[in-house]
């Protein structure tokens, strides 16, 4: 018995934290383009600063458009809270400087965006934050890399490039096991292939640029509090259960309870390092989420064609996708992620580099670009842009090659997608022809 | 601040201040299954204003130790318990809910130590229906649905909370989710069987503040008219669009409500 039904998912990507504007009516959620608020006396002034109040007094800090955001990305999440932050870079920053400072440690899934494999390699252990990088699929490898200084566990949903599918259930256990939270970065399943709090995940980050805004027109950020996690009893993050001297000596736990967490993020993280999102930002993703629905299930439909079709073609070595038989994670897959797993996956062709570069040369449709999650179909070479700082090592480890394409199928008439496909591969077959 | 009573540790939210004999002091208890979170803006403010603040963690609730209390009464009684811990001799009681109906006993049974009472969210009698009780008795995660979908107001269910980036529906599901099993039935069980409200409600000589949303639909507006007649002279705040969890769906004006009392 689990008790009345909640609104559904669809509902809420419409009007969650949305209500028609209390001043104009406007049914629309407003741009507030205002770097700050009036208050209407000195003593309002005064508890908003204290935190007796609710409401805004200065955009880095929180601005009525971005709060809708927020409220309307925990609400799909199943979560207490969320902070609309620059970009999805941004919301992974505030989520580590939020839980640990210079001495600390994190274990994170070796699969990931390149970016955050950049922040996390190379300029976070100039602050004192080291990274030990495991295998994706073990999760006995990340309970052989926790150490006594680990404050986080860290993997994205499903892992980028190579659709490593993260056990979400087993990972959080083991992370609980040891008084940690696992965050997980779930830009590309969005909530609605996959709600990983409800699997045990404890917090969040999306880059929101891609599926959630979906129209490839902003970059932004969103860091999502579960709530659940108890901070108190793992005794492990000082930042939340003890007085904090940037705030008059404030205890997060003890005034915040479930959401403590994001409570310091926005505090102190969003408060001192600024990375705040544009209220107009926050408008254009309100508009992609309130299709967001729509638009995955057309993403995942598309991209069920596209693989069959690669799948069947001569010059595709393999195609990296979770539902196909022979993927080590179909299983995981079909448990996680029943509705589809995202629309963002690599083949290998043969004939290597060479022909890599050639099928993306003779795309049309596809755009060569470095995005993913736009509504519009994407290509990428993976190993020479957004990969390119990684040695060869550490791009094995993350299940890349040179000759390794990227896919991120859009929305438009899969047919018109295929026969661009056809044109690539004809001209990727031509290429590895004339390298024999 | 931590207090031993009975032998159980007692968790009260003070603002990390001291309490001063020559202040005013207002005690907050929080309703089924929370804790002294549901009250952190309010005491904050009141704080600053000079007065002591105590939001209580009721036995087995938060951070608080021992058994949930079986009746309205014992909870009352357990307040004057802490009053006396604190050498406090009077104070305003301010209470959400089962909190009310606690502010309310104590202000009828003790009122030598009661200078006002603030009653939010409030009925009496406060009957109980029997799939909230079958499902707290269960300790099954329907009790925790059924209250916070029914904790809202109907608009309030999609949001829009004056608490930026905070998902309400969604931070009364943890709170709850916290409390300890049999923690949620003892306390639903204590509201429903307080008969008392409407005798001790005549009882009542202190002044006193009725917050109510006009969204309730746990302890419905319409339902509150009895309570509303037997107390004498109270002060009747209704909150367009809030529903039964005042202090998250309508802070700011429930704060305004009871700084007109406190």
């Amino acid at each position: 018995m689990t008790g009345p039904e909640y609104a559904g998912l669809d509902t809420l990507a419409l009007h969650a934290g949305a209500q028609p504007d209390p001043t104009t009516g406007a049914r629309a959620t407003p741009i507030y383009q205002t770097a700050s608020f009036t208050f209407p006396d000195s003593d309002y002034a005064a508890s908003l600063f204290n935190l007796e109040r609710t409401g805004h007094v200065y955009s880095r800090l929180s601005n009525p458009t971005n709060a809708v955001l927020e409220e309307r990305i925990a609400a799909l999440e199943g979560a207490v809270g969320a902070i609309a932050t620059a970009s999805g870079q941004a919301a992974l920053h505030l989520a580590i400087t939020t839980l640990m400072g210079a001495g600390s440690h994190i274990v994170a899934a070796s699969a990931l965006y390149g970016g955050t494999h950049n922040l996390l390699a190379y300029t976070l252990p100039r602050f004192g934050i080291e990274t030990t990088f495991v295998d994706t699929r073990d999760p006995e490898a990340f309970r052989a890399a926790i150490k006594d200084n680990t404050r986080l566990v860290f993997a994205e949903t499903v892992g980028n490039p190579g659709l490593d599918v993260l056990d979400i259930p087993a990972v959080s256990a083991i992370a609980h096991e040891a008084g940690l939270p696992l965050m997980v970065d779930s830009t590309f399943t969005t909530p609605y292939l996959l709600q990983p709090l409800a699997w045990g995940a404890d917090l969040i980050v999306h880059s929101a640029t891609k599926f959630l805004s979906g129209h490839g027109i902003v970059i932004g950020g969103l860091l999502v509090d579960g709530g659940k996690f108890d901070w108190d009893a793992s005794g492990k993050f000082p930042t939340l259960s003890e007085p904090y001297a940037g705030f008059h000596n404030l205890v997060f736990t003890e005034e915040f309870g479930p959401a403590a967490f994001i409570a310091r993020a926005r505090k102190e993280g969003l408060r001192d390092f600024g990375a705040c999102m544009s209220p107009t930002t926050a408008f254009h993703i309100l508009q992609g989420i309130e299709t967001l629905g729509l638009r995955m299930q057309r993403h995942v439909d598309n991209t069920r064609e596209v693989v069959q079709f690669l799948q069947q073609h001569a010059a595709v070595e393999s195609v990296a996708y979770p539902e196909l038989d022979g993927h080590p994670d179909q299983a995981l897959a079909a448990k996680l992620l029943p509705k589809g797993c995202g629309a963002v996956f690599s083949f290998e062709l043969k004939g290597g580099r060479q022909a890599g570069i050639a099928f993306v040369d003779a795309l049309n449709l596809f755009s060569h670009l470095a995005n993913v999650g736009d509504a519009k179909s994407l290509v990428i070479h993976p190993a020479s842009t957004t990969h390119h700082r990684m040695d060869e090592a550490a791009l094995k480890a993350g299940g890349i090659s040179a000759g390794t394409i990227r896919l991120s199928v859009g929305v438009e008439q899969v047919s018109d997608l295929i026969t661009d496909l056809k044109l690539g591969l004809r001209a990727a077959e031509k290429a590895a022809g004339a390298a024999q | 601040m931590k207090l031993t009573i009975g032998g159980d540790s007692v968790y009260c939210y003070t603002n990390s201040r001291d309490i001063a004999g020559d202040r005013d002091s207002i005690v907050f208890v929080h309703g089924s299954g929370m804790d002294h979170t549901v009250w952190t803006l309010f005491a904050r403010h009141f704080a600053r204003h000079g007065r002591n603040v105590i939001a209580v963690d009721l036995p087995g609730h938060g951070r608080s130790t021992g058994s949930p209390k079986a009746s309205i009464e014992d909870m009352s009684d357990w307040i004057i318990d802490v009053l006396d811990e604190l050498a406090i001799e009077r104070a305003a009681i301010v209470g959400h809910s089962l909190g009310s109906l606690v502010a309310l006993d104590c202000a009828a049974r003790h009122a030598a130590r009661v200078r006002a009472i603030a009653l939010v969210g409030t009925t009496a009698p406060m009957p109980v229906s029997d799939a909230i009780l079958d499902a707290a008795a269960a300790n099954a995660p329907a009790a925790f649905n059924l209250l916070t979908q029914y904790g809202y107001s109907k608009r309030h269910l999609y949001g829009g909370n004056s608490n930026p980036g905070m998902w309400m529906v969604g931070s009364s599901l943890r709170l709850l989710e916290r409390s300890a099993p049999g923690v949620l039935f003892a306390d639903m069980q204590a509201c429903n069987n307080y008969q008392q409200g409407l005798t001790n409600a005549a009882r009542v000589q202190c002044p006193v503040r009725v917050v109510m949303g006009d969204g309730d639909r746990l302890t419905p507006l319409r339902g509150a008219g009895p309570l509303l007649n037997a107390l004498p002279e109270p002060q009747v705040t209704v909150i367009k669009g809030a529903g039964h969890t005042v202090m998250v769906e309508a802070p700011n004006e429930l704060l305004n409500a009871l700084k007109d009392t406190l």
